[in-house]
């Protein structure tokens, strides 16, 4: 017998039908929370924020871009640790939050590079250019496919799922290329307007900057309801012939 | 930590740490490729590809936008604060295009002028409300704040 190093909660946790339970009582709050700060945020960016001296009301884009950016690189490195614990503990639960991540930040990708392209043809003069940023902000859209389809290209679920958890932590390797790219290179995209480790260098004033903190809040809490939710409905496909499952079918419907 | 999991995860840090390197490598050796544009300096130097298209990039001269009345011919010159290249382009111009802009050209030269087929307008990184903007303005006029000082404006 090894010694475990994690409390109690964390193998609790990782029970499937305790996992089931616990998700099902916190993604209504979250969801619901998620909700709040969007209609406040957007509210914030849309209606109460200043126009920008240069761009007008144009720039109001970023309060989707932004955040939705943040989750593309963010989503991929939840799926990527959650990747790892399943290649190394072949941990169920974890292989299910790792591939059920990838839809969810493939989404976020998606909904960056279009509000992003919508954008740059009326400011920049063009829908799309092969600068760094955009470059490898699409390679992680394509990275998010692959995983994607690799995991459906197994018959045997789980092998899917390590296998495409294995991808998914090799291109992780993209997400500094993503983040820096703007400051290695010289790019058709800005730099970087909001820093977190030194706030008083963001280049956005306050009145800008709060609604897109919430709107920033709001993309994670939503991330986290959502995950809750898939994970849910995985565990349960996965465990269909289960006791647990069974006992839960029978319960609903008597 | 049994000696299987911990196999497992050097075998996995050590495909992360081999496709890490690749990719370091990659980026290293594609670099010149992957810079998106030349300043009026480099091109000056004969860093810029010769005969072929590039893209020019720099700073809009104050007072060198020249419309072409009847076209949609525009003149203006591309500088750098050390080198300026005469630009001509025939087109629409992006929204953002004006006097003192970072603007970012496609086109190869001719003749000493850049004949761009592309204009696009870099967006610097700051954004404030006009008021805010028109009181820096007013302050750098009046001589209260350097004109290079904060607010990240560099293109």
């Amino acid at each position: 017998m090894s010694r475990s190093y994690l409390p109690h909660w964390v193998h609790w946790l990782g029970s499937p039908p305790n996992f089931y339970r616990f998700a099902g009582a916190w993604r209504p709050w979250l969801m619901a929370a998620a909700l709040l700060a969007a209609v406040a945020g957007l509210y914030g960016g849309l209606v109460l924020a200043p126009p920008d001296y240069q761009q007008g009301d144009a720039y109001r884009i970023i309060f989707i871009h932004v955040p939705s950016a943040w989750m593309s690189l963010f989503i991929y490195v939840s799926m990527a640790v959650a990747g790892l614990v399943a290649l190394v503990w072949r941990i169920k639960l974890a292989e299910i939050v790792a591939m059920e991540c990838a839809p969810v930040g493939a989404a976020f990708t998606l909904v960056t590079l279009l509000t992003g392209s919508l954008w740059g043809k009326p400011m920049w003069g063009t829908w799309w250019t092969w600068d760094a940023r955009l470059t490898s902000e699409l390679v992680l859209l394509f990275l998010y496919f692959g995983v994607i389809g690799l995991y459906n290209a197994f018959e045997d679920r789980r092998r899917g799922a390590r296998a495409a958890s294995l991808l998914a932590l090799v291109g992780i390797v993209n997400l500094p290329i993503v983040h820096y790219s703007v400051q290695w290179w010289n790019t058709l995209h800005q730099g970087t307007t909001v820093d977190f480790l030194d706030p008083a260098r963001s280049s956005i004033a306050p009145a800008m900057l709060w609604p897109l903190l919430v709107m920033a809040l709001a993309t994670h809490l939503y991330f986290f309801a959502s995950i809750l939710g898939r994970t849910r409905t995985g565990l349960l496909s996965l465990e269909s012939g289960k006791q647990w499952v069974r006992q839960l079918v029978s319960e609903a419907a008597p | 930590m049994n000696p299987v999991r911990k196999r497992r995860l050097i075998i996995a840090l050590l495909i992360l740490g081999a496709v890490a390197v690749a990719t370091g490598l990659s980026v290293f050796a594609l670099q010149r490729n992957m810079t998106y544009l030349f300043s009026p300096s480099e091109v000056d130097a004969g860093k810029a590809p010769d005969g072929h298209p590039f893209r020019l990039g720099g700073i809009v001269a104050e007072g060198s936008i020249h419309r072409v009345s009847g076209t949609l011919t525009t003149d203006f010159v591309i500088t750098d604060r050390f080198q300026s290249i005469p630009v001509t382009y025939t087109g629409i111009l992006p929204d953002l295009f004006r006097t003192g802009q970072s603007t970012i050209t496609t086109g190869r030269m001719e003749h000493g002028t850049f004949v761009a087929t592309q204009v696009l307008a870099k967006h610097d990184s700051t954004y404030m409300p006009p008021q805010v903007a028109q009181a820096i303005a007013k302050a750098k006029q009046e001589n209260r704040i350097p004109r290079d000082a904060g607010h990240g404006g560099a293109p």
